[in-house]
Parts: C-alpha cells; structure tokens; sequence
C-alpha cells in the first residue's frame, strides 16, 4: 500500500509532529494574545508578536465543516474511499484540517464533537492527528 | 483630467470538445491570443510595453518566470511587467494594476495574457500539492483539490442557511443554457436539476455537474488610454472601479467558510467607479463550483448573506431571467483552463460592445466582473462600461 503523503518537517512544525510522535497534540500560544493559533509560525498572526509557546492541546473538538471525498485524491487514499475530510475547532480555538474516523460518512456532522486519535504513517516516523467521534458518556 | 485606462482589445482561443482547435503550446497559444487582440485593436506588438500573465504552466520550478518566458518569446521588452498569481482571480488583478500603471502613464499599451494546454497534456489531477511548508497541514489528510475546500464551504452553508442541492444546482443549469447561445461553448447541451443531482458525487455535496469543466484555453486583452483609442478602431470599455485581496491559502486558515474577500473587493470596485447595484447589468461571476456563486453573490451584496440559494431560485441566472451572469456559459460550461479569469473579462467586454448575438444582453451598459483563485483563496473584482 501507498502511504499517504508524509509532511517535509521544517523549523516552525517540527515540536508539532515531535509532539504527535508522542501522542501530543501541541499547539503554539501567543502570550501576548494569550491564545493559541495554528499552524505555527514565527509570528502571532493576530497580532504579529514573537513571545511564543508551545502548549498541550485537549485533544477534543467540534466538526466545523466537513466532506466525503468519494474519489482518492492519490494511490495512498484508494483503500480508504470513501473518506471523510473535515475541519475540526479545537476547544483551544484553532482549526485543524483533519480526517474523521467512522465506518460509514453518514455518520459524521456539523457541530459533532469528536476527539484526537494518533495514526503512524507509514513511513515510521510521522503521526498523523486524526479524529473520531466522542464516545458517549457513560450513564 | 487623468489618462484613463480602456480596453481596445479581447480574444480567446478557439476550442473544440475542450482541446485547442488549433493545438499549440501554452506560449503558442499566448502569442496567437496576443495577435488577434492586438489585431482587433488595431496595435502592433511592437506598440506593447506592459505585459502581464500568469498560469500553471511555470509553476513549480526555477527558470520559468512567467512574464520573462512571455516576454522573450513574444520578442517584446516591456516597461512594466506583473506575472501575478493569485489563482483564477490573476487577471481580474492584472486589469487593475495594467489601469494603474496607464493611468499614470508607467506603460501606453498592456497586453494581458493566459494559455493552458491541461486538458490535451490530461495533467490536471484531484491529487494535493507537495506536502511542503504551509500544506503539510493539508495533504497528508486527502483533501480533493481543489474541490474539496469548495464542498466544505458549500456544506457549512447548507447546514447554516438551509441552501439545498437543487438551488446549487440552478447555478449550473442556468450557466448551460446560456452556453446553448454560444456557439464556442465546451458543453451545450441542456440540463436539468436533476441531471445535476443525479450526476456522480465528487465530494460531497458537490456533484460532477456542480464543478467546472476541464479543458484547454487561452486569451489576451490589450489595453491603452482613453486617449490613445481615440485613433484606434475598436470601441473602447472603460475600466471605472477595482479590487483585489486574499486571505488563506489552506482552506483551514479560511476566516469564514461562507464569506469570501469579495465582500471586500466588490465594495471598493463598486465605490470606485461611483455605482450602485442596480446600476449593474451584467455580471461575469467566476464559477469555478456552483457553490462559488452562490457565495459571491452574497458578498458582493447582491442579496443578503444566506439568501444566494433563494437569490438563483427560478431560473433568475439563467437566459430571460432578471439576474444575467456568465453569460458564455462560464467556466461550469463554456471552458475552464485551470484558470479562468481571463474569460470574464473577454465575454464582459463583448457584452458590453454588443457583440453577443442570441446571448446578448440588452443595452448593456455597466460590467461586474469577479474572479475568484484557489480554494475561494483570493478575489478581484472590476467594473467596466461602456461609457
Ligand atoms: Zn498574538
């Protein structure tokens, strides 16, 4: 099997997929703003300031939007079609570009709330953050 | 009084099924647009010095600089030079910057133009870009490109507004049967709501017959001062208001899936050229998705946000409707070659001329034009007239 396109690590996202590797999710945090943003980068995009930080995500969200790609966008997603595509707002503010687990895409929706779930990728190194729907608390 | 910028000259290439009629490469297809708008113009090549393009096809890579490549070839040394590449929307951009710069006398004559040969080389694919710098965050996770940032905005407006599929698809059955009154059009056959619903889903909520064609293309527009058309031939349409902005690049960084920068440029084109809505007669709307109309529509005002599903009800875009846009069938079914831009321009201008023949809209006096790049990524908005 394709493995699905591996991300070229750089400078601003390496404690990001450093993170991932370790079952983190780790999102950059302007001090200034006292918020956090993504993707990382050198400078708050709000208000363009450098005092950064990197810091623990929850891990938890709610789906912004979402679609079923019902054609593979290459050979790596060929097994997996149909597939949901979805953004997810994390309960820190960003929004993530992701993909939601679920047997069957009907089962998938705006304002579900869903929950990080690490994938390897093939190439032994990368972790993807992907996300499946909360499980239902228990009564 | 200030040079005023007009438009002397359009052409675009001759298609059939999609393919050039004439084959060519993407600088042969430029040069042979160039000529026959500089020909309608009544302008020679030599005259050009400002030239402007951009495309697909030197992207990626070092050593095609677009204008550069453009520039050597055409054998032309221009004064002022833009290969800006904002996506589909580029030469809405170019149209402004070419005023400027005529406006301030920088250049006399522009030539804007556009090739494509993706549909004969097939190399248009769904597959992401390289998973490099800002995309990481984006291709590992398979995201049809570009159609699914699309799908996900037009979902978000479903889910916030109630649009339904079938008002989508009134977009692409009003855009087909203005295609039936043009002869140069890619797909001129009739559809209904239910052709388009009942075609293939691509991402969902998108169908096949929601997204552009894809085919070969190419144009040219030439434009000079007022004051030089004055000798010329061709019936000058002036350039009376422009915007242009973007605002993400991967569709996760858009600020709100159902809110395009048009709302922007369209209010700066609009203040610009001192009109109002209702002043407007015809609009070329780039139609990339049936969803991107709907989403411009709304920002630019035309109706309130959420109200484009209503808005396009009944056939309001199509032929005998008050609402006339794309009026060649735009890019769901007269062409789209990767980038579509140029072609706005080209048809507003006919209509304007009146030159349209079945598919001519009455006295047509005031043009909006709306480009739209990447994943709903950027805009640029013009307003021509007549007069
Ligand atoms: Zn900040």
């Amino acid at each position: 099997m394709t493995n699905r396109p591996a991300p070229v690590i750089d400078d601003d996202s390496r404690p990001f997929w450093q993170g991932t590797a370790r079952q983190q999710l780790r999102l950059p945090y302007c001090r200034a703003c006292a918020a956090a943003f993504f993707y990382p980068r050198a400078l708050c995009p709000r208000c363009h300031g450098d005092d950064l930080e990197w810091r623990n995500a929850s891990g938890r969200g709610t789906v912004y939007s979402y679609t079923v790609s019902r054609r593979p966008a290459g050979p790596a997603f060929q097994a997996i079609t149909p597939y949901v595509v979805a953004l997810v707002d994390l309960e820190e503010g960003p929004r993530l570009l992701t993909n939601v687990l679920v047997d069957r895409p009907d089962q998938v929706h705006i304002g579900q709330s869903v929950t990080v779930v690490y994938q390897p990728l093939g190439d032994g190194e990368t972790v993807l953050p992907l996300f499946q729907p909360e499980a239902a608390p228990e009564r | 009084m200030t040079r005023e910028a007009v438009i002397v000259g359009v052409a675009d290439t001759p298609l059939q099924n999609g393919v050039l009629r004439d084959g060519g490469s993407v600088l042969q297809v430029q040069a042979r647009a160039a000529k026959a708008a500089l020909d309608e113009a009544g302008l020679s090549m030599a005259e050009v010095d400002g030239l402007l393009s951009a495309g697909t096809w030197g992207v990626p890579g070092p050593g095609s600089l677009m204008t550069i490549t453009l520039g050597e070839y055409l054998g032309i040394r221009p004064r002022f030079t833009d290969s800006t590449n904002i996506g589909g929307a580029a030469f809405e951009a170019h149209l402004a910057h070419a005023a400027l710069a005529i406006e301030r006398g920088y250049c006399d004559v522009a030539l804007i133009c556009y090739g494509s040969t993706q549909r004969s080389e097939s190399s248009r694919t769904l597959g992401g870009r390289a998973p490099t710098l800002t995309m990481q965050y984006e291709s590992p996770f398979g995201m049809l490109m570009p159609i699914g940032g699309y799908a996900m905005a037009a979902m978000r407006h479903m889910h916030d507004y109630g649009t339904t599929g079938e008002q989508l698809a009134e977009v692409a059955v009003a855009a087909r049967a203005w295609a039936s009154l043009n002869p140069a059009a890619t797909r001129r056959e009739p559809i209904s709501v239910d052709d388009v619903l009942a075609s293939p889903m691509v991402s969902d909520p998108l169908h096949k017959l929601d997204a552009c064609l894809v085919t070969d293309g190419g144009g040219a527009v030439v434009m000079t001062s007022a004051e030089r058309a004055r000798s010329l031939n061709s019936k000058p349409i002036y350039v009376r208001g422009f915007g242009e902005s973007h605002t993400h690049w991967t569709i996760a960084q858009m600020p709100d899936l159902t809110l395009t920068t048009a709302a922007d440029t369209g209010r700066r084109a609009m203040s610009m050229a001192g009109i109002s809505h209702d002043d407007v007669d015809v609009a070329q709307i780039y139609a990339s998705f049936t969803i991107t109309v709907l989403l411009t529509l709304e920002a630019l005002g035309f109706c309130p946000r959420g109200g484009a599903g209503e808005f396009v009800a009944n056939g309001r875009l199509a032929p005998g409707g008050d609402f006339p846009i794309n009026t060649n069938g735009g890019g769901l079914s007269c062409a789209h070659p990767g980038m579509y831009g140029l072609y706005l321009l080209v048809e507003a201008v006919r209509q304007l001329r009146g030159e349209c023949g079945p598919r001519q809209v009455r006295d047509a006096r005031i043009a909006l034009v709306n480009g739209t790049g990447g994943t709903l990524s950027s805009t640029a908005t013009c307003v021509l007239s007549r007069d």
